[in-house]
């Protein structure tokens, strides 16, 4: 009786053999009931996220959060759907009436069907897709037509550029998102997500023999979801709300909960590929606690986009595309070669030594990495001190100034 | 009739509906989604042919970043919501003649090709075709000198297409 | 046959529209509905909209997702080679470096014309 989800579902699957259902019925029912019952843990789970992101960002801010409704104010996710449901629906005139509908729609379905193969457990349903990472990357391509299509089919100016803005971000920093996606691949020697965190059960997270890719992993995470300090789409400042601003009611809802499920299922993502997955004390013994593991982990990623979102200024698109394509990019490439060349090296070495190596490798990385930062900061800050002449001729010939 | 073959004629009539779609409609943002439909459509095929990296890397490379890229350059265009374009130029009798006439070609070597009607082989559970692949790419003697040959190729698009956008200064 | 795994991912992705359509459909019965022509209005910070929505957007945009084109079929056909390292010998891993350094190639021609500087 330790492993209570697959005791039953091989109870269910007797059962209903018993009935004399054709085995390709019966098998399907069973996929039927387990995509069911991953889909709606989710998105129980997103309701509640709302409440975890009031709560986390009034402690980073001094505040106490929802405390009203219920204990510690959790009922406060349930009150706000329901204001949610029964708010007016706008559509404003002008918009493309298809596309309006479908995108809020596509917006939660894309972050939802990344958690078809995220593994819960060793023994846990779930698909263990021999190209699950892959499979991540090209869901994440469907969310961005989900937000160019937001974008487009408001009417509005500040809807547009804020979609254009926000696809080209997202667009760029894949690039170095998916580069470091091969450095566990290499490590794991497979594209599933189920072998990825087999191989960190047996060989130790990834964290530790490729930290530097982590990190990388993880900034390319924030701005993929659009979060501070990357959130340039909702420039509250010049675009106002972004693509979503002609969104209200229920569907403004759908972007929102999509966007915080994706900060958890990055969370979940990060967690599968470098802290271990479910793994964790006890987890062969008792297969159900990886399924605890692996949120604490992911609740734990989450808690570090919310920190960051909430202690980082936001960064001007000019500086943030250098930082993709001049910075994060040549890095990652180089995080893979280096890890690639390595592993090659050292492979028969025992497990220590392999481990060490390729942490020191990092480390050698990260302060080679830091120093030719440090001249191209120094050179940066001379140059924008220096007076530029187009503010000096302003100066000059500005009205009123004496002749 | 199977599952699958079931699967299959409902993806195909989607597939060929959204390409119809997308010369039909009238508004270009319209037709790059209808050809996202399509695109998904082939994914889907490269699925029930049990090539799940071929699927996954078409919605990555087609849907993620071709279809982006034809949004943005719809987007370059001048008078975009211009309804009023004809959607059909003069030669379009001509172009109907030589898509028949290329699909009655195709389906006249598909069907004098004997694979055609043979079932489809079982993978067995131990082969794993992803790992195959990648050894086949940089084995010497298999496709090593294509693979650095694609990554040449893809130098030279990205050197060519900066070469021509790219004009200041 | 396809496998009992894409079996799954095909279900799930047919269901997954399901859930926030049915959210979506539910304040159409409860929600009040009173449109007029104001409330309606495209929204630009109190004023009306003036001139075109579709604007011509600059070729950066363009270029940039050209860029991540080309970085993107490189970095696909990385993946077997990443996931094949059991079997390759030195000789094939340096190959696959090799792949990737004619595609930092092009990174640093691109840097150097100031392509990727955001204007």
């Amino acid at each position: 009786m330790l492993d209570p989800i697959n005791a039953i579902a091989n109870w269910l699957q007797n059962l209903l053999s018993s009935w004399g259902l054709e085995s390709g019925l019966v098998n399907f029912i069973m996929i039927l009931i387990g995509v069911l019952v991953v889909a709606m843990t989710v998105l129980v789970l997103d309701i509640l996220l709302v409440w975890v992101e009031r709560k986390m960002v009034a402690r980073f801010q001094d505040r106490l959060g929802p405390n009203r409704l219920g204990p510690f104010g959790l009922i406060q996710p349930i009150a706000d759907v329901i204001k949610l449901l029964i708010k007016e629906d706008i559509t404003p005139e002008g918009a493309d009436k298809v596309l309006f509908n479908i995108a809020p729609v596509m917006a939660l379905a894309t972050v939802l069907i990344i958690w078809a193969v995220i593994p819960f457990a060793p023994t846990m349903l779930g698909a263990s897709l021999n190209v699950g990472v892959l499979y991540i990357v090209a869901a994440g391509a469907l969310g961005t037509l989900g937000i160019l299509m937001a974008g487009w089919a408001a009417h509005n100016k500040y809807a547009l550029v804020g979609a254009f803005r926000m696809v080209a971000l997202v667009v760029s920093y894949e690039v170095p998102m998916v580069t470091a996606l091969l450095v566990p691949v290499i490590l794991a020697r497979s594209m599933g997500l189920h072998d990825i965190v087999e191989a960190q059960a047996q060989g130790g997270w990834f964290i530790l023999f490729s930290p530097v890719t982590a990190l990388i992993f993880f900034v390319c995470t924030i701005a993929e979801l659009g979060r501070a300090p990357f959130d340039l789409a909702e420039a509250e400042s010049e675009i106002v709300a972004g693509y979503h601003i002609e969104y209200s009611g229920m569907k403004f809802g759908m972007f929102y909960a999509g966007e915080l499920l994706h900060a958890l299922t990055m969370g979940a993502l990060i967690a599968s590929l470098f802290l271990g997955g479910w793994h964790g004390p006890f987890v062969q013994q008792v297969p159900i606690l990886g399924v605890v593991y692996l949120f604490i982990k992911a609740f734990f990623v989450y808690w570090m986009y919310t920190w960051v979102r909430y202690t980082v200024p936001r960064i001007r698109i000019d500086h943030m595309m250098s930082l993709n394509w001049k910075f994060f990019t040549p890095l990652a490439l180089v995080m893979v070669i280096v890890t690639a060349i390595l592993d090659k090296l050292m492979t028969g070495l025992p497990g220590w030594i392999y481990g060490l190596g390729m942490f020191s490798a990092n480390v050698l990385v990260a302060v080679i990495t830091i120093n030719l930062l440090r001249t191209y900061s120094q050179k940066e800050r001379q140059r924008v001190a220096e007076p530029r002449p187009v503010a000096q001729a302003d100066l000059a010939k500005a009205p009123g100034s004496g002749d | 009739m199977t599952a699958l073959q079931i699967i299959f004629i409902l993806v195909a009539a989607a597939t060929l509906g959204a390409g119809l779609m997308v010369v039909t409609s009238r508004n270009l943002i319209h037709s790059a989604l209808w050809l996202v439909v399509a695109l998904f459509g082939v994914a889907v095929f490269y699925v029930l042919l049990q090539a799940g990296f071929l699927a996954v890397a078409q919605v990555v490379v087609y849907i993620g970043a071709i279809a982006i890229l034809i949004i943005f350059a719809i987007m370059l265009t001048r008078r975009i919501m211009d309804e009023d374009s004809p959607t059909f130029n003069a030669n379009w009798g001509w172009a109907v003649f030589v898509a028949l006439i290329i699909f009655g070609a195709l389906t006249w070597v598909l069907t004098s090709w004997p694979g055609i009607s043979q079932p489809m082989a079982e993978l067995s559970e131990r082969s794993d075709p992803l790992r195959q692949l990648g050894a086949a790419l940089v084995s010497p003697s298999l496709y090593v000198l294509p693979f650095e040959l694609a990554s040449v190729l893809l130098l030279a698009a990205l050197v060519g297409a900066i070469f021509i956008s790219w004009e200041r200064k | 046959m396809v496998s009992n795994e894409w079996l799954f991912v095909g279900v799930f992705l047919l269901l997954a529209p399901v859930f926030p359509a049915a959210a979506l459909l539910i304040p159409r019965l409860i929600a009040p509905r009173k449109p007029n022509p104001i409330k309606m209005q495209t929204y630009e910070c109190g004023v009306e909209t003036v001139g075109d929505t579709y604007i011509q957007f600059r070729v950066q945009y363009y270029i940039f997702a050209l860029v991540f084109l080309i970085f993107d079929i490189e970095l696909v056909f990385l993946f077997p080679w990443a996931v094949a390292f059991d079997v390759l010998p030195l000789f094939g891993v340096l190959v696959g470096v090799l792949f990737i350094l004619i595609l930092v190639a092009g990174l640093v021609y691109i840097w150097r014309k100031g392509a990727l500087q955001w204007m």
